[in-house]
């Protein structure tokens, strides 16, 4: 033991309360009181078991029962809901009474004889689990008790080790009895992969295409970032993302790239690259980058997160997801805007001092600091939230307070009105308020909706990674809005110039050819500032990297302008409008420098097609990657691409 | 020869009143300290322990001879301490607005605010089952019997522990 541990060791022994002679008379006399009524009131039997333990199977099935006829509302509803509930009780009964006893024979009979169950010798003490006496038949007489009370005796601990977590049946059963009021969470996004359970889309890579056979490459742009979250969160728990998990136009477009700004009023403006294949010396990279256009300058934000971080937020759907949640909107924050975070459990403090977004490291980690631990404090946090919100405001920035809770909602003011009047006062003076809820239930969802209209902000519940990224990134801002729909890109390539290609990526969003023309297909959407890039590798004519054969017999004459190594051609719909739009623009057939940001994303793609198996890649490794990613990685102000550099070094590790 | 708490315990579960009188002063000042150590505060401490006097008469018949009477002890008073924490959770949320629960809530926070110091700031500020394991360990129980009654591993009680030195480290480098 450290001294440390001797230290406070002295300082309980020497602090602990001297027994109260009254008090210990008060609580003594109370503990006789409950042992005359408890041995007087039994007298039936042995039968009357306590639970093993006071711990209460969390979610427990009658619990959960309760919480349906408390919260349901509709007649009909009630009635499904009970059938429900029985069905569930049936099925749980055969799971416990077999489950965690160990006596097996003991629960099981059905015959009970109460005269024979008087307990005439006390001793036959039986114990079965809680949930059984549920049951009439888990009675038992006298003879077999007898005859089991060694066993019992011995048979006991046993129960009470095991049945102190809820047992994975009571669980299960619970949750199916509840949909009907609280539709289990459906996450889009799933934390932890698990190889067995979880399913992703079918995507083998795109195949190498001849170009001589069919030139034209359409499908519709993806600005999706999830699989790179899963393919982070499968690295950082120390194992290889599934390859189908891997997408690798969602990897290669997580990274924010410098392309050009439209001109005019067009949406978007396409840059198109041709440059050396970092893993083929004989091939090139064709890098098509979509730049939405920007946002109209949007003043520095100002937020300041109020996070509960009392011990009911521990859940993985609360106070992790809140995490991750903020981590991804810390992405969309500008290098001005300013975040703090106030914390408030049994102490409310402040965790992070204002700080510019720029910042990240120090953010990050201040979030991965929060633990949820004690009993919820919360005037103090409102009130300090409120206080360093006004520290940070300046004129004519935004500022923010943003609350997030599990709805165990005791903000401290205990008058529910004058805490309305509280936060509408603090919203005249600048600051709105936001509140978001995580964790299903104790959400209380009007106070939420109420204390976010009145401080001029939004109410949202947040379930998933998915809600989390429309809420805080796309809608907090209020700054993201569609700006083109469904759009489609389609490449032609010029059969004179290129002999294959290849699309990077896309598998999950490839259109057919005569799709790109059909406004009634569904395709992607680009919003204000976002941006999309595509990856072709295409083999030039005469290349010695040419995977096949040119045709000996029926090749045509092959012709085109020697100067066009393709053509583009884009088609998007203006909000609100049926009819698509197009943009042409032919592909230049001189090769340059890749430059920075197309390298960036070059190492990127073959990152995500090393973690898919690398077919194309040749003798190309994670350490080619990770010296282009490096060495391509630019500014970098949020740190994403030195993230990226860090998850190839572990996967590299891991492949090994 | 004094009899064993066990067998008092055993006797006690069989109705023998005169026994169970004798177990629940014998065991009175030990779960005390115990519940001191868990809630860091006497009052909390003083209505815990008669929460869980009461229920020993029911939770004896649960008690068997091979287990030592401490380490059964140490789980239901651990257990009555989830039991309370959760309550008083419960009833938080419970209350209409936030009436009068917060009313004690605040009457506590001042009250303890008086008798805080060194001590009921470090415990206070562990984790509950930071706490909850140290409360044990401190007692000279060892991380297996530890582990036996939290429900948790061997491995996990040292983790525990060795988070809880930290967390002491951390507190004096402040002071310091």
């Amino acid at each position: 033991m450290t001294d440390d541990l001797d230290d406070l060791k002295r300082a309980l022994d020497a602090g602990a309360p001297i027994p109260s002679a009254a008090v210990k008379a008060q609580a003594l006399d109370a503990a006789m009181r409950a042992f005359d009524a408890e041995f007087e009131n039994s007298s039936q039997g042995a039968v009357d078991q306590p639970r093993p333990t006071s711990e209460r199977p969390k979610a427990g099935l009658f619990r959960g029962v309760k919480e349906m006829f408390a919260t349901i509302p509709l007649r009909g509803a009630l009635v499904g809901s009970t059938a429900l509930a029985a069905v569930a009780l049936v099925a749980l009964l055969p799971v416990l009474r077999e489950g965690p006893t160990g006596l097996p024979d003991l629960a099981v009979r059905r015959e009970v004889d109460s005269d024979r169950a008087q307990l005439e010798k006390p001793q036959a003490i039986v114990v079965a689990p809680s949930a059984v006496t549920e049951d009439s038949a888990a009675g038992l007489s006298l003879d077999e008790a007898q005859n089991l009370a060694p066993q019992a005796r011995s048979a006991v601990p046993q129960v009470m080790g095991k049945m102190a977590p809820p047992s994975p049946a009571s669980e299960m059963y619970s949750d199916g009895a509840s949909p009907m009021v609280l539709p289990a969470p459906m996450p889009e996004i799933v934390m932890q992969p698990e190889p067995n359970t979880e399913a992703f889309p079918d995507s083998d890579e795109n195949p190498l295409k001849v170009t001589a056979e069919e030139p034209v490459s359409t499908f519709s742009v993806d600005v999706d970032t999830a699989s790179y979250a899963i393919v982070r969160d499968s690295l950082m728990n120390g194992y290889l993302p599934q390859p189908d998990a891997v997408r690798v136009e969602e990897m290669v477009n997580y990274f924010p790239y410098a392309y050009p700004a439209p001109d005019g009023d067009v949406p978007f403006r396409a840059t198109v690259r041709v440059g050396q294949t970092p893993w083929n010396a004989g091939t090139q990279l064709v890098q098509i980058g979509l730049q939405g256009a920007p946002v109209a300058d949007r003043p520095p934000l100002n937020l300041v997160f109020l996070i509960d971080t009392s011990g009911s937020m521990s859940d993985p759907d609360k106070l992790p997801l809140l995490k991750q949640s903020f981590r991804l909107m810390l992405g969309q924050l500008q290098p001005q805007d300013q975040v703090a975070i106030v914390t408030y459990a049994g102490s409310a403090g402040q965790v992070l001092a204002p700080t510019f977004a720029e910042n990240r490291a120090a953010i990050l980690a201040a979030l991965d600091r929060l633990d949820a631990g004690g009993s919820t404090a919360g005037q103090a946090g409102l009130q300090q939230a409120y206080a360093v919100a006004e520290t940070m405001a300046t004129e004519g920035e935004v500022s923010r307070v943003i609350l997030a809770t599990d709805g165990d909602f005791n903000v401290g003011i205990h008058d529910p009105d004058a805490l309305k009047d509280y936060i509408a006062t603090k919203r005249d003076s600048g600051v709105f308020l936001n509140v978001l809820g995580f964790g299903r239930g104790n959400l209380d969802d009007a106070t939420m909706q109420a204390l976010a209209q009145n401080g001029n902000g939004q109410a949202a519940y947040i379930d998933t990674l998915g809600e989390a990224q429309k809420v805080l990134v796309d809608q907090l801002q209020g700054a993201l809005f569609p700006i083109a729909g469904d759009v489609k890109v389609q490449v032609e390539f010029n059969p004179a110039l290129v002999a294959e290609y290849r699309l990077i990526g896309y598998e999950t969003r490839a259109l057919r050819r005569e799709d790109f023309n059909n406004d009634r297909v569904d395709a992607g959407d680009i919003s204000a500032g976002h941006q999309v890039t595509a990856l072709y590798e295409v083999t030039p004519v005469g290349s010695d990297a040419r995977l096949t054969d040119p045709l000996r017999y029926g090749a045509a004459e092959l012709s085109g302008p020697a100067d066009e190594l393709g053509f583009l051609r884009l088609r998007y719909k203006v909000p609100g409008e049926t009819t698509s739009q197009l943009i042409e623009a032919p592909i230049p057939a001189v090769a340059t420098d890749l430059g920075q940001e197309a390298r960036f994303a070059a190492a990127i793609a073959g990152f995500g097609q090393l973690l898919k198996g690398g077919a194309y890649l040749g003798d190309w490794g994670y350490d080619d990657a990770i010296a282009l990613a490096t060495e391509a990685r630019g500014d970098d102000p949020f740190g994403y691409r030195q993230e990226a550099v860090k998850l190839m070094r572990l996967a590299q590790s891991l492949a090994q | 020869m004094e009899t064993t708490d066990e067998d008092l315990a055993l006797s006690a579960a069989t109705g023998d009143r005169a026994a169970f009188a004798a177990l629940a002063t014998r065991v009175y000042d030990r779960v005390l300290r115990l519940a001191w150590r868990l809630t860091g505060n006497r009052a909390e401490a003083e209505d815990l322990t008669q929460d869980v006097l009461m229920a020993l008469p029911a939770k004896l018949r649960s008690f068997r001879a091979e287990a030592r009477l401490t380490t059964w002890l140490y789980r239901v008073v651990m257990n009555a301490a989830h039991d309370r924490r959760r309550r008083a959770a419960a009833h938080g949320r419970a209350a209409d607005g936030w009436g009068d629960w917060e009313i004690a809530r605040q009457a506590e926070i001042s009250e303890t605010a008086e008798a805080r110091d060194w001590l009921t700031t470090a415990m206070a500020q562990l984790a509950l089952d930071l706490r909850d394991t140290l409360a044990m360990v401190l007692d000279g129980e060892t991380h297996a019997q530890v582990a036996e009654v939290l429900g948790i591993s061997e491995g996990t009680v040292s983790w525990r522990m060795s988070e809880v030195r930290k967390h002491l480290r951390s507190m004096k480098e402040a002071e310091a």
